[in-house]
């Protein structure tokens, strides 16, 4: 296991740490005039250590697991010599149901999936539809299915920030993660009416556009958001337990996460500059300006930092998508997939059979195949769709970024601490009901 | 606001020649614009490559079983290639029990953009086997567990081959094969009832007891089968 010595200034008035990073020592006896008084060490006995291995199990039930993960330990002494991660305690077989489902009608399993991101999973969902129906979305739509990812993007980061803070003993940011994160909430109930799991997206268009005003609440969330992000990091990035229990831990290098297949803040912590929405953008987001934060040393505390500048650079994002929201149309007028208005259902012929062909049938994409993958908040999030020709996909293929990253922790923790396997399966920002599905 | 610790943004691919990176339109059903990939690979393999695919502007490569180990290895070393992301690993199984099932891997290439899906059809009454290749992308590992859970496809040099979603003592079948039917085999309660008595928390699997002193504990026959390389047993 290589060290990493790293210098990071500690601002707080904490003893931890030295400027070398080295736990501070103390004297605890001193004569009156304050000058150490050394005392002759009792004669060591050395204890026989050569014990046998132990086996200690975490989950599934555990707070610290972030879902129904079990981890199998073998421990020497306290150092993890070996990791056999259980998963599939939550599988519900999301992809076979899928298989008896119309389009339409599998997006909110999307939402279930990964329940933190579920905008950007419907959004996800949809582009991968539209794009095996061959059909364009109006720009009104695209704009606003950006806000909903970047929404998305925050929220999650902001239940990952908060419940790590908890695990590594901060509560306060927790706290304060929550409200912001309650705000978001708050504007997607007045938009869609849901909370958790939105379904914001149809294939061809959105569930709802926009209510009157909904905008400048946004406007007014980027506004106050990054006060609430900024007193988050006078707290946490350089408190010198925070940096203590995260530099250096769960090291993965460069070629190593690509190999491992991570994607996302992990893979840029290491520091491999991939993000789907530079790369291979989708909903226009090589015409937006903003920047993909790398890391350097593929640590805890990198992971930390790529995922507080990711979401100001949400905020950037966020604050060019409201300037240019245009006026028009939210749904296509292509009306083999969306519903054509319903007062015409009743006094227009074509539309009376629209409606009947798309509520008994389904809209039938052709013959074949697609793989849309977006940027979710936990990497490459994709959707693998195969089209047999009938209304429903004949396969739907989930690709989970926190699935992939997951696999990477028995390479991450072995040879640490059990204490710090806790902030590194932490630090992968896992939804078991994303791995599980 | 400025950020505490400076970042330098780096942007995977710039370095690489090639267009911008951009949202694609207009995106033809069929015949649009093959990935180069695909003809490297015609080039450099010949029969092994059977077909070659644009489907909505993806490419999909139809390749040889046999090869598909050293077609994945050139593609992650070949300096002009370097797929060195592989995505995804996942089969398809179709309505029509006449077509074979596909073994689908999705491969990216960081440095140039690409994207390229490769294939192998299993037909039916075949084997359900193909190579791993988690000797060259370590991040098959899980996928293909999955693949296996899910298909009932073995892969052949994974080195820790065994169920990852579904427990490991589930012998109902493969979940995601056509011929499973979607509520599962048994009655809601008989379901139920085999869930409870799976009770899948109390077990540790046989490779786990083995690093546990509990391994001595164990009746002889079981320590023989463990001894044998079985790898499940009740």
């Amino acid at each position: 296991m290589a060290t990493i010595k790293r210098t990071v200034e500690v601002e707080l008035s904490t003893t931890g740490l030295d400027a070398q990073g080295k736990p501070r020592r103390v004297p605890l006896v001193t004569d009156q005039s304050g000058n150490v008084m050394t005392m002759e060490a009792p004669p060591a006995i050395e204890p026989d250590l050569a014990g046998d291995h132990m086996l200690i199990n975490i989950g599934p039930q555990h707070p610290a697991t972030h879902g129904v993960l079990r981890l199998v330990l073998e421990l020497d002494g306290e150092t993890v010599v070996r990791c056999i991660p259980h998963v599939g305690y939550l599988h519900c077989g999301f992809e076979k149901i899928g298989e008896y489902r119309q389009y339409n009608q599998i997006v909110p399993w999307t939402d279930r999936e990964d329940y933190l991101n579920s905008p950007g999973n419907n959004v996800a969902f949809a582009l991968g539809a539209e794009r095996l129906f061959g059909i364009e979305i109006t720009p009104r739509c695209t704009v606003l299915r950006v806000m909903a990812c970047e929404l998305s993007r925050i929220m999650s980061h902001l239940v990952w920030l908060g419940t790590t803070c908890i695990d590594i003993g901060a509560f306060t940011p927790f706290l304060w993660a929550f409200y912001q994160r309650e705000a978001i909430y708050k504007l997607l109930e007045d938009w869609v009416g849901a909370r958790l799991t939105v379904t914001t997206t149809r294939v061809g268009g959105m569930a709802a556009d926009v209510p009157d005003g909904w905008v400048d609440q946004l406007r007014h969330f980027t506004r106050t958001f990054p006060k609430t992000l900024s007193e988050i990091d006078r707290v946490v990035t350089r408190n010198g337990i925070w940096v203590g229990r995260t530099i250096g831990l769960g090291v993965m290098s460069a070629d190593e996460a690509v190999n491992h297949g991570l994607t996302g803040p992990m893979l840029r912590a290491s520091g491999v500059a991939y993000d789907v929405r530079k790369d291979f953008p989708y909903l226009d987001y090589e015409t937006y300006d903003f920047d993909v934060p790398v890391g350097s040393n593929g640590d805890v505390y990198d992971r930390y930092l790529v995922r507080m500048e990711e979401m100001r650079q949400s905020i950037r994002i966020l604050e060019q998508a409201i300037t240019r929201l245009p006026d028009g149309p939210v749904n296509t007028d292509d009306h083999r997939v969306v519903l054509p208005p319903k007062s015409k259902a009743t006094s227009d012929m074509e539309s009376m059979i629209h409606h009947f062909k798309q509520v008994m049938e389904g809209p039938r994409p052709p013959i074949g195949e697609c793989y849309v993958a977006v940027e979710s908040p936990k990497g490459e999030k994709g959707y693998y769709m195969v089209s047999d020709g009938t209304s429903k996909p004949v396969r739907w293929r989930i690709r989970p970024p926190s699935f992939v990253n997951l696999s990477a922790i028995p390479k991450m923790v072995e040879g640490h601490l059990l204490s710090d396997v806790i902030a590194i399966n932490a630090s992968i920002d896992i939804v078991m009901g994303e791995i599980d599905r | 606001m400025s950020s505490p610790v400076p970042f330098k943004p780096v942007i995977a691919g710039s370095a690489a020649s090639g267009p911008p990176a951009a949202t694609p339109r207009n995106v033809p059903h069929r015949g649009g614009p093959a990935n180069p990939s695909a003809e490297a690979l015609r080039q450099h393999f010949g029969a092994a490559i059977k077909r070659v695919d644009v489907v909505w502007g993806e490419t999909s490569v139809v390749v040889d079983r046999a090869r598909l180990v050293d077609i994945v290895s050139w593609l992650s070393d070949d300096p002009a290639q370097r797929y060195d992301l592989l995505a995804d690993v996942t089969a398809v199984e179709f309505r029509d029990t006449e077509q074979p099932i596909e073994v689908v891997w999705h491969l990216r290439s960081l440095p140039y953009r690409r994207f390229l899906r490769l294939k192998v059809m299993i037909e039916r009454g075949q084997k359900l086997d193909v190579p791993s290749v988690w000797g060259i992308h370590k991040s098959a590992d899980w996928m293909e567990r999955e693949c296996y859970d899910m298909f009932g496809i073995t892969f052949a040099g994974h080195p820790d081959l065994r169920r990852i979603l579904m427990w490991e003592q589930y012998r109902e079948g493969f979940p995601l094969r056509k011929d499973f039917p979607l509520r599962g085999r048994f009655s809601r309660s008989e379901q139920l009832r085999q869930a409870l008595a799976a009770n899948p928390e109390a077990r540790y699997s046989m490779d786990e007891l083995t690093i546990a002193q509990a391994f001595e504990d164990l009746p002889e026959e079981m320590r023989r089968r463990l001894s044998t390389g079985e790898r499940t047993g009740e």
